[in-house]
């Protein structure tokens, strides 16, 4: 069960399990191997190889979304994955299928989400004869995926999927594929599948070696300067509870990565927020100072470190990872601490001998909360900031609000502005940077939590990418709030240009879009215009208590950058907070 | 945003180097790259090869040469890659390759431990004698002739065979071909059991 805000769907234990028919085909079992690993929802699309599986789940509870493009499903079974703690499930046909879903399966990968994707291919005979709709899956998706799996025989199928399942969800999760040829869905077969297990040769650690536990405990209690780095591993091991234990018993202050927001509290007195290229200044200036750093679950991605040769330079590195290939991978760890997020920490809890001597030190860093605000002007005379947007629907919102993005600058205004309080409200594509995740996500998203409020930040050309998704958001009548923060660019690339390109905005500006609004009435949802500050607070209500898709295009300040900044591979701790800072660093 | 400039803020005084270990400010330090012998064994399945020289080229390791062949027990094929990296590229080079699924094992083989590889040699026929008496000399031997050619079979060290090969210079080198190394560690020691 993992750490979710809402309380869990009650399940009628009352009612008698239904006697399950015997498996006939290889499909059924397959479909059988999904039902006995607890799937509800599978996101896909139909076509010709992988008929034979849709026919078998013809007859079975769980339920199909009909997506829109194969890239949408495997963001929605992305998106579910992250909101769930469970793989999200993810169908699609042979061919241009299977090469649909790579964008999701690669996301899914870099944000280590559990998705397990089943592709149709053609039947075994005409494989290596480039029949039609042949592509070579797993050849394509092994370097994306922890395992790519060809199914070779119909009464292994079921086994296949089953391994993937459990594969996808155990230790570091991730993506996983099955590739079922015709032929070994449509053949006959009794075999019942066994139960999702983790193939023999992957092993997962739990618990961290007790004596480096101890040497890392004391190091930690020694630093005059420590604090937490929580990474999105802390979120996926169930950790959040615990890290908040932790940093509370200890008073130690707490960064967190991209991927860990959410994982502790920003109300907090002891959260900094996030660090890295457009974290707050508080943030990376503790990063940049601190001479103990306890990272937990994070792989030190290059928009977290900048520089790894400016990244925490006198910090020793405390590391917890379940995944040993990430230990010293991009900064050394001095202490390594392999193991399960969750188990770690409760066994650092009890090693610590006392709380680090770091009163001095959180001084420090809340005289930086007061000196780097994340602040921005808005006068009644210039066009609406997008930042603005974003602070209001926090506030009007409950703490258990899911926030879905696209890539871009908005996603940055929706993570620095937005007060993150519970684990798995933060969904957004952040290693693979996928443009065009929003849409497809909050789908995901909704389906996983049904009884949480779900808001989509995405830009306007994020959110043209995948915009046919509004058809499946509508058609599974989903209440979630689109917010387009419009500045008729792709921003981050125009803010680039300006910054490091002599304002040359090459394919960045869009001389035409589609009015937003009227295009989700075409969809069959409710469209909103926002143009100034005078109704914003009345456009996010309406958007709200509109009981279905709604679609608010907020025309934005198209001059307004993301900031503070950390150029590419440069000093966190020489964030630039205007334009003018970029020229000095 | 209103803050600081970047030249008022407190810094740090360390520094880390490119692989983020943390360095003397003073001194310059560098991992010199150094031959390391990887086995592995792994799962005798399809996609296997491809799947472990994916890693390397994608991973960007610096690899000398791979060779798989089957071992005692019918499910299992052993890897012997021979890599050349600074001492935490060969470290992540093991535990990348560990992770994979099909990987059942991973050991950097040390110093002492048997390589050999083999090689054939395709020289001109010209000198039969000739060849002869340079492939005794490294305990080589004729594995085909004809009027034109000759065919030799080498078997040793990397060293050896380098140095071989340069022997046969003389003689016209019209094609060759090597394995790459096969490696096993000396004594009882095995890649499942550790003595």
């Amino acid at each position: 069960m993992s750490e979710r805000a809402s309380v869990p769907k009650e399940e009628d234990e009352t009612e008698p399990e239904a006697e399950q028919e015997p498996v006939t085909t290889g499909a059924q079992s397959v479909i059988r191997a999904l039902e006995n690993a607890g799937t509800d929802y599978v996101f896909g699309v139909q076509g010709g190889a992988i008929m034979p599986v849709y026919d078998a789940l013809y007859d079975s509870d769980i339920n199909h979304v009909t997506m829109a493009h194969e890239q949408g499903a495997s963001h929605a079974a992305d998106a579910y994955g992250v909101v769930t703690g469970d793989p999200g499930v993810c169908f699609a046909t042979s061919g241009p299928g299977a090469t649909n879903l790579v964008t999701g399966i690669a996301d899914a990968n870099m944000d280590s989400d559990p998705v397990i994707a089943l592709t149709g291919q053609v039947p075994t005979e005409f494989v290596g004869n480039d029949a039609f709709q042949e592509t070579d899956t797993v050849g394509i998706t092994q370097p994306i995926t922890k395992e790519s799996y060809f199914a070779a025989d119909s009464d292994t199928v079921g086994d296949d999927v089953s391994e993937a399942f459990a594969l996808a969800d155990a230790g570091r999760q991730g993506p996983t594929l099955v590739d079922l040829p015709k032929d070994v869905t449509q053949g006959d077969t009794e075999v019942e599948p066994g139960a999702p297990e983790t193939p023999e040769t992957y092993e997962v650690p739990e618990e961290a070696d007790d004596e480096n536990v101890q040497e890392a405990a004391e190091a930690l209690a020694e630093a005059d300067r420590p604090v937490i780095l929580s990474g999105g591993g802390v979120i996926k091991a169930d950790a959040s509870n615990a890290l908040r234990e932790f940093a509370k018993e200890y008073e130690i202050p707490v960064i967190t990565t991209m991927p860990g927001i959410g994982s502790f509290p920003e109300d907090h007195e002891l959260s900094l927020e996030w660090a890295g290229m457009h974290g707050t200044g508080y943030a990376n200036m503790a990063i940049s100072n601190t001479d103990c750093m306890l990272a937990i679950g994070t792989r030190f991605d290059d928009r977290l470190t900048g520089g790894v040769d400016s990244f925490a330079p006198d910090a020793e590195v405390i590391h917890i990872d379940i995944d040993p290939a990430e230990i010293s991978k991009n900064v050394y760890a001095d202490y390594p601490l392999i193991g399960d997020a969750r188990e770690v920490l409760r066994q650092l809890f009890d090693a610590m001998p006392r709380s680090p001597d770091a009163d001095e030190w959180r001084d420090q860093c809340q005289t930086w909360k007061d000196e780097y605000p994340m602040d921005y002007d808005t006068p009644d005379d210039e066009p609406l900031k997008p930042q603005y947007v974003v602070e209001q629907f926090s506030e009007m919102t409950p703490d258990d609000t899911i926030v879905c993005t696209g890539v871009g600058q908005h996603q940055m205004w929706a993570s620095q502005f937005w007060e993150y309080t519970e684990p798995r409200t933060w969904v957004s594509s952040h290693g693979l940077g996928t443009m065009g995740y929003g849409v497809p996500a909050a789908i995901g998203a909704k389906l996983a939590a049904p009884d949480q409020e779900v808001v989509c930040f995405d830009g306007d050309g994020s959110f043209l990418m995948t915009v046919q998704g509004l058809s499946v958001a509508v058609r599974e009548q989903l209440d979630i709030t689109y917010v387009v923060l419009n500045n008729e660019a792709v921003g981050m690339v125009r803010q680039w240009q300006d910054g490091f390109y002599e304002g040359r905005r090459m394919a960045s500006e869009y001389p035409w879009i589609p009015q937003f609004d009227k295009l989700a009435e075409a969809f069959g949802a409710r469209g909103f215009t926002l143009e100034s500050y005078d109704n914003v607070e009345e456009t996010i209500q309406e958007a709200r208590e509109y009981d279905g898709l709604s679609v608010i295009d907020a025309h934005i300040d198209p001059g307004e950058n993301v900031f503070p900044m950390v150029p590419s591979g440069g000093d966190n701790g020489l964030f630039a907070l205007n334009e003018d800072h970029l020229d000095m660093i | 945003m209103p803050g600081p400039a970047p030249d008022e803020r407190m810094r740090p005084k360390g520094r880390r180097n490119t692989q983020g270990i943390r360095v003397d400010p003073e001194a310059e330090v560098t991992h010199e790259p150094r031959q390391a012998v990887l086995s592995a064994l792994v799962k005798h399945r399809p996609g296997v090869l491809s799947e472990v020289s994916a890693l390397f080229s994608r991973r960007q390791f610096n690899i000398e040469s791979l060779t798989v062949g089957p071992t005692v027990d019918d499910d299992t094929a052993r890897m012997t890659i021979l890599i050349e990296e600074p001492e935490p590229g060969i470290d992540q080079a093991k535990k990348q390759l560990r992770k994979l699924v099909p990987v059942v094992s991973v050991r950097e083989l040390e110093g002492e431990a048997v390589r050999r590889e083999l090689a054939l040699v395709k020289v001109s026929g010209e000198k039969p004698d000739d060849v002869n008496a340079v492939a005794d000399m490294y305990d080589g031997q004729a594995v085909d002739a004809s009027t034109d050619s000759v065919t030799v079979e080498i078997t040793g060290s990397k060293q050896k065979i380098d140095a071989a090969i340069e022997a046969f210079k003389q003689f016209d080198v019209q094609e060759i071909v090597r394995t790459g190394a096969a490696a096993l560690e000396r004594g009882p020691k095995t890649l499942e059991k550790d003595v």
